[in-house]
């Protein structure tokens, strides 16, 4: 029985690691090196993970990629929610991990988008090298390699849970069905 | 076809198993075939085109799964596979499922009209062409459903530009195709290949007389496609994804690999209308000079259908380079290239041809 699970782990972990589709999303200043990223120099494409999809409901990544203002914040999470599990978010910049520059003084910028949404990866910069960001993909793949689908499936539980908790009204909108192996 | 179906009844009896079972599976087995390749070939594209976009903006393509990044494509559908289904909650349940399920079937019927090689057409009727159109137009109607029934503003907007552009475009191709069976005198596939075959070799093709033609079925085709720079129902920055934009999962990757599905079957009726289909660019097959005549007179057929499969692999490669270059249209002057354009070249072409099969003698050679 162990050896079936593993190796269907092993068989999902790889092609999900391996065709991260981020959603084309940027707010800001970091929005340029995630373009930058795809651009030739740095070529995201290697990894296979160039297809940026304009609809949530076929991203797989979210990459956000700069500051978030209060205004902004429920369209982050409205967006978060529409993507079809399994999800992952990367916060790129200073802003998306902690505030950044507008930790102090802003009154109009959130301190972290980990308030919002849960994170997978924080990559601080101000702003990152488009370096950075393949190097915070390539973690991203190898925390995806050591994943199980029943601990996936704990996960999904508990941030579900959490999601109804803090934000009911916009999970109530959207009919989930669940099919395939998740 | 007859020869195979002599052949295949012929190692049945041979063991003992009734005719009746040969039969029925003959006409099985080429669906099964059918299937089996499509699925092959479609991956085998996606890699392609992502690998082809890399090289022509100087990246590297993907590179990292498999050999070269040969199993990209089967991770990306090994994900999309496991990935969540949702349908959303104002959507129409059963015409948004019913969408991805029915599009696949048209490109598989199309793929089944072509001549693969002199012996070998899965349905070889005499009004083949025609058939290939009527069929070839079909996917746009599940295009539609998916744009209706998802219930979104921007689906729906995307459905609606597939619609009239495949309007538009459907009209050129008509007298394009008009002009093909004028030369060749037959509606049939096989017969259009067998009319191009001379000793001239590559200046024995359709393509050669019936230029204006092939260029303007190429656009067309492109367009029908909704590939760049006509892919306005998708355009992203304009309506997120077009008519697939509340897809996802399994669901989207139907819609996804059937686009490139729909690609090859008309490289594969491009290359059979105007680059001699299945016929040697040499005038002759190489595989009775190369090897012994009792191997090569088999081999012939692989080699008819590799001289097809590489036209259209080299229509394809055309496809992708347009794509990687132009940007894209506005939707008044697509309609407007068209309709004021392509559809009076398309008549006057119309019109060339029948000159040219008068003035020949009734054959074009």
């Amino acid at each position: 029985m162990n050896i079936i699970l593993t190796s269907i782990d092993y068989i999902l972990n790889q092609s999900r690691a391996n065709s991260l589709w981020p959603l084309t999303f940027a707010t800001s200043c970091c929005g340029i090196e995630m373009m930058q990223t795809v651009a030739s120099n740095n070529d995201i494409a290697r990894f296979g993970s160039e297809v940026f999809r304009g609809s949530p409901r076929q991203a797989d990544l979210l990459i956000c990629a700069g500051t978030i203002t209060h205004k902004m914040a429920p369209v982050l999470l409205r967006l978060y929610e529409q993507m079809a599990e399994p999800k992952y978010v990367i916060a790129m910049g200073a802003c998306t991990c902690g505030g950044g520059m507008f930790a102090e003084t802003s009154y109009s910028v959130i301190k972290g988008i980990d308030k919002i949404i849960p994170v997978d990866i924080y990559l601080p910069m101000c702003p990152p090298k488009p370096e950075s960001l393949i190097d915070a993909i390539r973690k991203l793949q190898k925390e995806i390699g050591k994943e199980s689908v029943l601990k996936r499936k704990e996960f999904l539980n508990k941030h579900t849970q959490r999601l109804t908790e803090s934000c009911g009204m916009l999970t109530d909108e959207i009919n989930v069905t669940k099919l395939g192996v998740l | 076809m007859n020869y195979l179906y002599f052949l295949y009844i012929e190692f049945l009896a041979k063991h003992n198993i009734p005719q009746l079972f040969g039969d029925i599976t003959f006409y099985v087995i080429p669906c099964c075939i059918i299937f089996a390749a499509l699925l092959i070939v479609v991956l085998a594209l996606v890699l392609f085109e992502r690998k082809l976009l890399g090289w022509f903006t100087q990246r590297k393509g993907p590179n990292r799964v498999g050999f070269w990044g040969l199993l990209q494509t089967l991770a990306d559908a090994f994900k999309l596979l496991c990935k969540e289904n949702i349908t959303p909650k104002g959507a129409d349940r059963f015409l948004f499922n019913l969408a991805p399920i029915i599009i696949f079937v048209p490109v598989m019927v199309a793929l089944g009209l072509i001549p693969y090689s002199s012996e070998f057409t899965f349905m070889n009727f005499q009004t083949n062409l025609l058939i290939f159109i009527v069929i070839g137009a079909m996917p746009v109607l599940s295009i539609l459903l998916a744009g209706w029934a998802s219930n979104n503003k921007y689906s729906l907007f995307g459905a609606m530009r597939s619609v009239s552009q495949i309007l538009a475009y459907e009209l050129p191709i008509a007298f394009v195709i008009l002009s093909v069976a004028v030369l060749a005198s037959s509606l049939n596939l096989s017969q259009i290949t067998l009319a191009q075959s001379s000793a001239k070799g590559i200046f024995g093709w359709f393509g050669i007389p019936c230029f204006i033609g092939f260029v303007i079925m190429f656009i067309c085709v492109i367009a029908e496609l909704n590939r760049c720079p006509f892919d306005l129902p998708e355009a992203e920055s304009e309506l997120i994804c077009g008519y697939n934009t509340e897809y996802s999962g399994m669901r989207f990757a139907i819609f996804y690999l059937s686009e490139y599905a729909l690609l090859f079957a008309n490289a594969l009726l491009l290359a059979v209308l105007f680059l001699g289909g299945y016929l040697s660019p040499f005038g002759k097959y190489l595989s009775p000079m190369i090897f012994p005549p009792e191997i090569g007179s088999i081999l012939v057929y692989f080699e008819q259908a590799f001289w097809l499969f590489a036209k259209s692999f080299l229509i394809i490669f055309v496809i992708i380079w347009i794509r990687a270059t132009l940007p894209r249209l506005a939707a008044f002057d697509l309609l407007k290239f068209s309709w004021a354009c392509l559809l009076p070249l398309s008549i006057l072409n119309l019109f060339l041809m029948v000159i040219l099969k008068y003035l020949t003698g009734g054959g074009y050679v």
